[in-house]
């Protein structure tokens, strides 16, 4: 059976997940690209190379970070407001658009405003996002999201997970503390130095 | 009380609601009631109902009713109503038809393991075909069990979300669009078996009349948070299904509450309840006079 690759879509309507087609979790200290298991450090440097050279880098922070609601979040917004000054710095059309929570808002969300995981390609279609991290997205909502995306538009998504890493992501870290998302922002910087 | 906050790096980036909602909702408010409605950000701006109908301004007075928004989960089921959830800023929970009490009393008890210094409410919503009809085993047994949550009914009289099917709530005689041969048997009389149930306190009314549902829904969340289940059923007339025009709704049920009527105003309280109530409301006057003297 040839070896499922999460890769850039648009790849159907409903795409598998990536677990049924047997894409498994990284273990601590590890990353996954495009399903295959590698160290995290490669991990790192690919994130930052993906961002550096995309036309519309964005970062999608959810509720876990938005929220004030316990020390952690306040420091990993910190770090996540850190990475995106430095995105920002090397192009200035990078975005940050939140996820501030995951009802299926009705008549329809604001595309330059809000990302919802029941309709995240209508805000990556408006703004042509071509490469998005997702960090703070409780992790059905973001499996769900990302396995759309994937589904109906040609955007490279990363996940910064907190838990076990996101299969359905074509990038995913685990175990995101606010050193974690530290260390994306000084690997930023010292992949910028060499371009 | 200590109000959920934005993260300072984000403030400006979110959207203009929930940054109206952070500053400016009624979360631990004390006196927060129906007044606010209209004013107040979270209280459902925008709704999927019908224009006109009664279940929106219902739904509004039962969340600015609610004692300890910021601590209370609804839980909803599939109904006219479960559309109305997606826009409200208090957690919220959609069940399976008919299964919102038993969900309910899963979830108060979990609530009361997982957080046992905190009041965490729990207050189901649902429409008539799920209290009475699909949800009945569900509903009654909490009630046997006991269980420490209140259940609101909004008894429209029918099913109305799937077009007008008969409901046990439906009064004898009703022709509905998809009960042609009109309805054979009596309105199911909830309220009393509530009462006979295990009910501590059960009322029945419309909701022309908001300080009297405000009042309601406070006595049984209270008195479901300290004894055992509670029970409301509102009268939210489907306009679409009666035939009524959108302005028409308040008249309707201001036709149906009269004395001998479908939906005179009923409440039943247990003794326990009673001695508990009487026991709130000498605090609360108490409360009001001190506040008075001391602006004096
Ligand atoms: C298990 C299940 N059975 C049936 C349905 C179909 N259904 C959807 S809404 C509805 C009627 C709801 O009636 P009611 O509870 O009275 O609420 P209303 O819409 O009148 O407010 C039904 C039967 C469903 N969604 N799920
Ligand atoms: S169908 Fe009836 S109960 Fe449902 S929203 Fe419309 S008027 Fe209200």
């Amino acid at each position: 059976m040839v070896k499922y690759r999460v890769e850039v879509g648009p790849e159907a309507y409903l795409p598998p997940s990536a677990a049924c087609a047997g894409v498994v979790l990284p273990d601590p200290g590890q990353a996954l690209i495009a399903g295959e298991v590698v160290h995290e450090d490669v991990g790192m440097e690919e994130a930052a190379r993906r961002f550096l050279s995309a036309k519309i880098p964005t970062i999608f922070p959810g509720p876990l970070v938005l929220w004030n609601w316990n020390e952690k979040s306040v420091k990993k917004a910190t770090a996540i407001k850190a990475m995106y000054d430095e995105l920002k710095a090397h192009n200035p059309e990078a975005l940050l658009i939140p996820m501030p929570d995951y009802r299926p808002k009705y008549p329809k969300i604001n595309p330059e405003v809000e990302i919802n995981p029941n309709h995240p390609n209508l805000t990556i279609w408006h703004n042509k996002i071509d490469v998005c991290m997702f960090v703070g997205v409780h992790c059905h909502q973001a499996n769900l999201s990302l396995k759309i995306i994937r589904g109906g538009t040609n955007c490279y998504t990363i996940a910064m997970c907190a838990q076990a890493g996101h299969e359905d992501a074509m990038l995913t870290f685990r175990d995101a503390t606010p050193d974690k998302i530290w260390m994306l922002v000084e690997a930023i910087k010292d992949v910028k130095k060499t371009l | 009380m200590d109000k959920i906050k934005i993260n300072d790096e984000f403030f400006d980036i979110m959207p203009p609601e929930y940054q109206e909602l952070v500053e400016e909702a009624t979360y631990g408010k004390e006196d927060r009631g129906w007044k606010d409605v209209g004013v107040a950000k979270e209280l459902i701006e925008e709704h999927s109902l019908c224009a006109g109908c009664p279940e929106s301004i219902a739904f509004r007075y039962v969340l600015a009713c609610l004692p300890n928004p910021q601590d209370t989960v609804m839980v909803g089921s599939t109904g006219c109503t479960s559309l109305v959830f997606p826009h409200v800023a208090i957690h919220n929970i959609h069940s399976l038809f008919g299964n919102q009490n038993a969900v309910a009393s899963g979830l108060k008890r979990t609530l009361a393991l997982r957080f046992p210094d905190k009041v965490k409410d729990v207050v189901v919503l649902a429409g008539d075909g799920a209290t009475v009809d699909i949800g009945l085993d569900m509903t009654l047994q909490s009630w046997f069990r006991q269980e420490k949550f209140t259940t609101i009914c909004f008894d429209n009289e029918l099913y109305a979300n799937t077009g007008g099917q008969e409901s046990g709530l439906m009064q004898k005689g009703f022709v509905g669009k998809m009960a042609p041969a009109g309805k054979k048997f009596d309105k199911v009389p909830l309220p009393e078996i509530a009462r006979d149930s295990g009910c501590h306190y059960v009322a029945m009314m419309t909701v022309s009349k908001p300080n009297r549902v405000e009042k309601a829904i406070r006595n049984a969340i209270l008195v479901a948070r300290e004894i055992g289940p509670t029970y409301i059923q509102l009268y939210t007339p489907c306009i679409l299904e009666i035939g009524k025009q959108m302005m028409e709704g308040l008249q309707e049920m201001r036709d149906s509450e009269g004395p001998g009527k479908r939906f005179e105003f009923k409440e039943y309280i247990s003794d326990e309840a009673k001695v508990f109530l009487d026991e709130v409301d000498a605090e609360r006057k108490a409360k009001k006079k001190a506040l008075r003297a001391a602006r004096a």
